[in-house]
């Protein structure tokens, strides 16, 4: 078995230290600082990418929400106004039906007063072509003209009796 | 037809003999091998990383995975105290598997499949780790032994084999690695045997070849991965001092 010629063990021995002292300071020196540089520097970039993403979210998260806040505001000042003009209007034809309201009842109250005077006048009236008629009556019957002041006193015991 | 061991394979050829003070250094075909592993590594990850892409093409998403797999490895077993030892981890990681893959290209040579490498690899995680645990904790690394709530009659039992345990590490983590790499290689050899040996009725064998390089590519791959993911079991042992 050639792996056990104690004789080529010390070249074997050697040569390993050469070459593994060579690698591990080729690998020390170089090699890593160099695989350590390209992996940070990409880090670094993501990280970079990372936070300007966040920081852009952030901002489009904010312009939403003063959008929306303004958005609020605008529908609840046009609600206000809204509200504000249905109470005018509600107030102001409140105000022309209780115009309207007593003028009619002024107009109302005058034509009453009217018809009762009317009413009066009519009575008045009545008395005197009663009288009249009874006069002529009378005198068509039994030709003789009555005394005034009997007839006025019939007609208006009559006038009373119908009342 | 000349007749070959499946074990020639993992012969160490001298290619330049070297001696260094009395020590023998000479360059072999393992040292090609790893000299090949640390030019691949690197120049996969030199290249791979050339671009610095902000989104990464095929090459740098594979070592940008190699060092996430390695990073998450060592974040999940040992914690934000591994972070210092990442360069280590990740070292090992790059060139067991390395070497792993390498093997499997033909003609090649798998500097893992010798058992000096692996348990030299094995040493350095186990001093490595012994050092540090000392370091961290003084004398209290000895209660690690001791496993809490452990009844004094036990003790003489239990400690002993807390203590063989430890010092096996090493060593299972070696072996596993080097059999592992050794019985895959010597399986497609011999299995390379039978179809020149079977002539037109190799193509069964062929077939099998195949099924099995598929095997060892993911032997390849998953050895690699617990030696470094037992290692990180172990640094985290050394650091928080638990079972």
């Amino acid at each position: 078995m050639p792996q056990l010629a104690t004789a080529d063990f010390v070249p074997q021995l050697v040569w390993l230290a050469i070459t593994f002292i060579a690698l591990y300071l080729a690998m020390w020196r170089v090699a890593i600082p160099r695989i350590v540089d390209v992996l940070e520097e990409r880090q670094r970039r993501i990280d970079d990418d990372l936070m300007r993403a966040e920081s852009l979210k952030r901002e489009a998260d904010e312009a939403l929400a003063a959008y929306e806040e303004a958005l609020g505001e605008a529908r609840a000042n046009a609600q206000r106004t809204a509200s504000e003009t249905r109470d005018a209007i509600k107030k102001q034809a409140a105000d022309r039906e209780a115009e309207l309201d007593e003028a009619l009842a002024k107009e109302n109250e005058a034509a009453s007063s009217r018809i009762r005077a009317a009413q009066v006048e009519a009575q008045g009236n009545i008395r005197e072509i009663a009288i009249d008629a009874a006069r002529a009556v009378t005198q068509c019957l039994i030709g003789t003209e009555p005394d005034d002041g009997a007839v006025g006193a019939a007609v208006d015991a009559a006038l009373e009796g119908n009342r | 037809m000349k007749e070959q061991s499946p074990l020639t394979q993992f012969e160490i050829k001298r290619l330049i003999d070297i001696q260094l003070g009395g020590v023998d250094a000479s360059f072999t075909n393992s040292s090609l091998m790893m000299i090949f592993v640390l030019v691949l590594a690197t120049m996969l990850i030199s290249l791979g990383m050339s671009k610095r892409a902000m989104v990464p093409g095929r090459w740098q998403s594979i070592v940008e995975l190699a060092y996430e797999f390695i990073a998450n490895m060592l974040r999940e077993n040992v914690g934000s105290e591994g972070r210092r030892y990442f360069p280590f981890i990740f070292t090992l990681f790059m060139f067991i598997l390395f070497c792993n893959l390498l093997g499997l290209v033909p003609y090649s040579f798998t500097v893992t499949s010798h058992v000096i490498v692996t348990f030299a690899l094995a040493a350095v995680v186990f001093v490595g780790v012994t050092i540090i645990a000392l370091v961290r904790h003084g004398f209290m690394f000895f209660t690690f032994f001791v496993p809490p709530g452990l009844p004094v009659v036990l003790a003489p039992l239990l400690v002993p084999i807390e203590v063989i345990s430890y010092l096996a590490r090493p060593i299972t983590l070696s072996l596993r690695l080097f059999a592992n790499m050794m019985a895959g290689h010597t399986m497609l050899k011999v299995f390379g045997g039978f179809v020149v040996a079977l002539g037109l009725f190799g193509f069964a064998p062929f077939v099998f070849i195949i099924a099995i390089y598929a095997l060892e590519l993911i032997v390849a791959v998953l050895q690699a991965y617990v030696f470094t993911v037992l290692t990180c079991l172990y640094l985290n042992d050394a650091i928080h001092l638990q079972h």
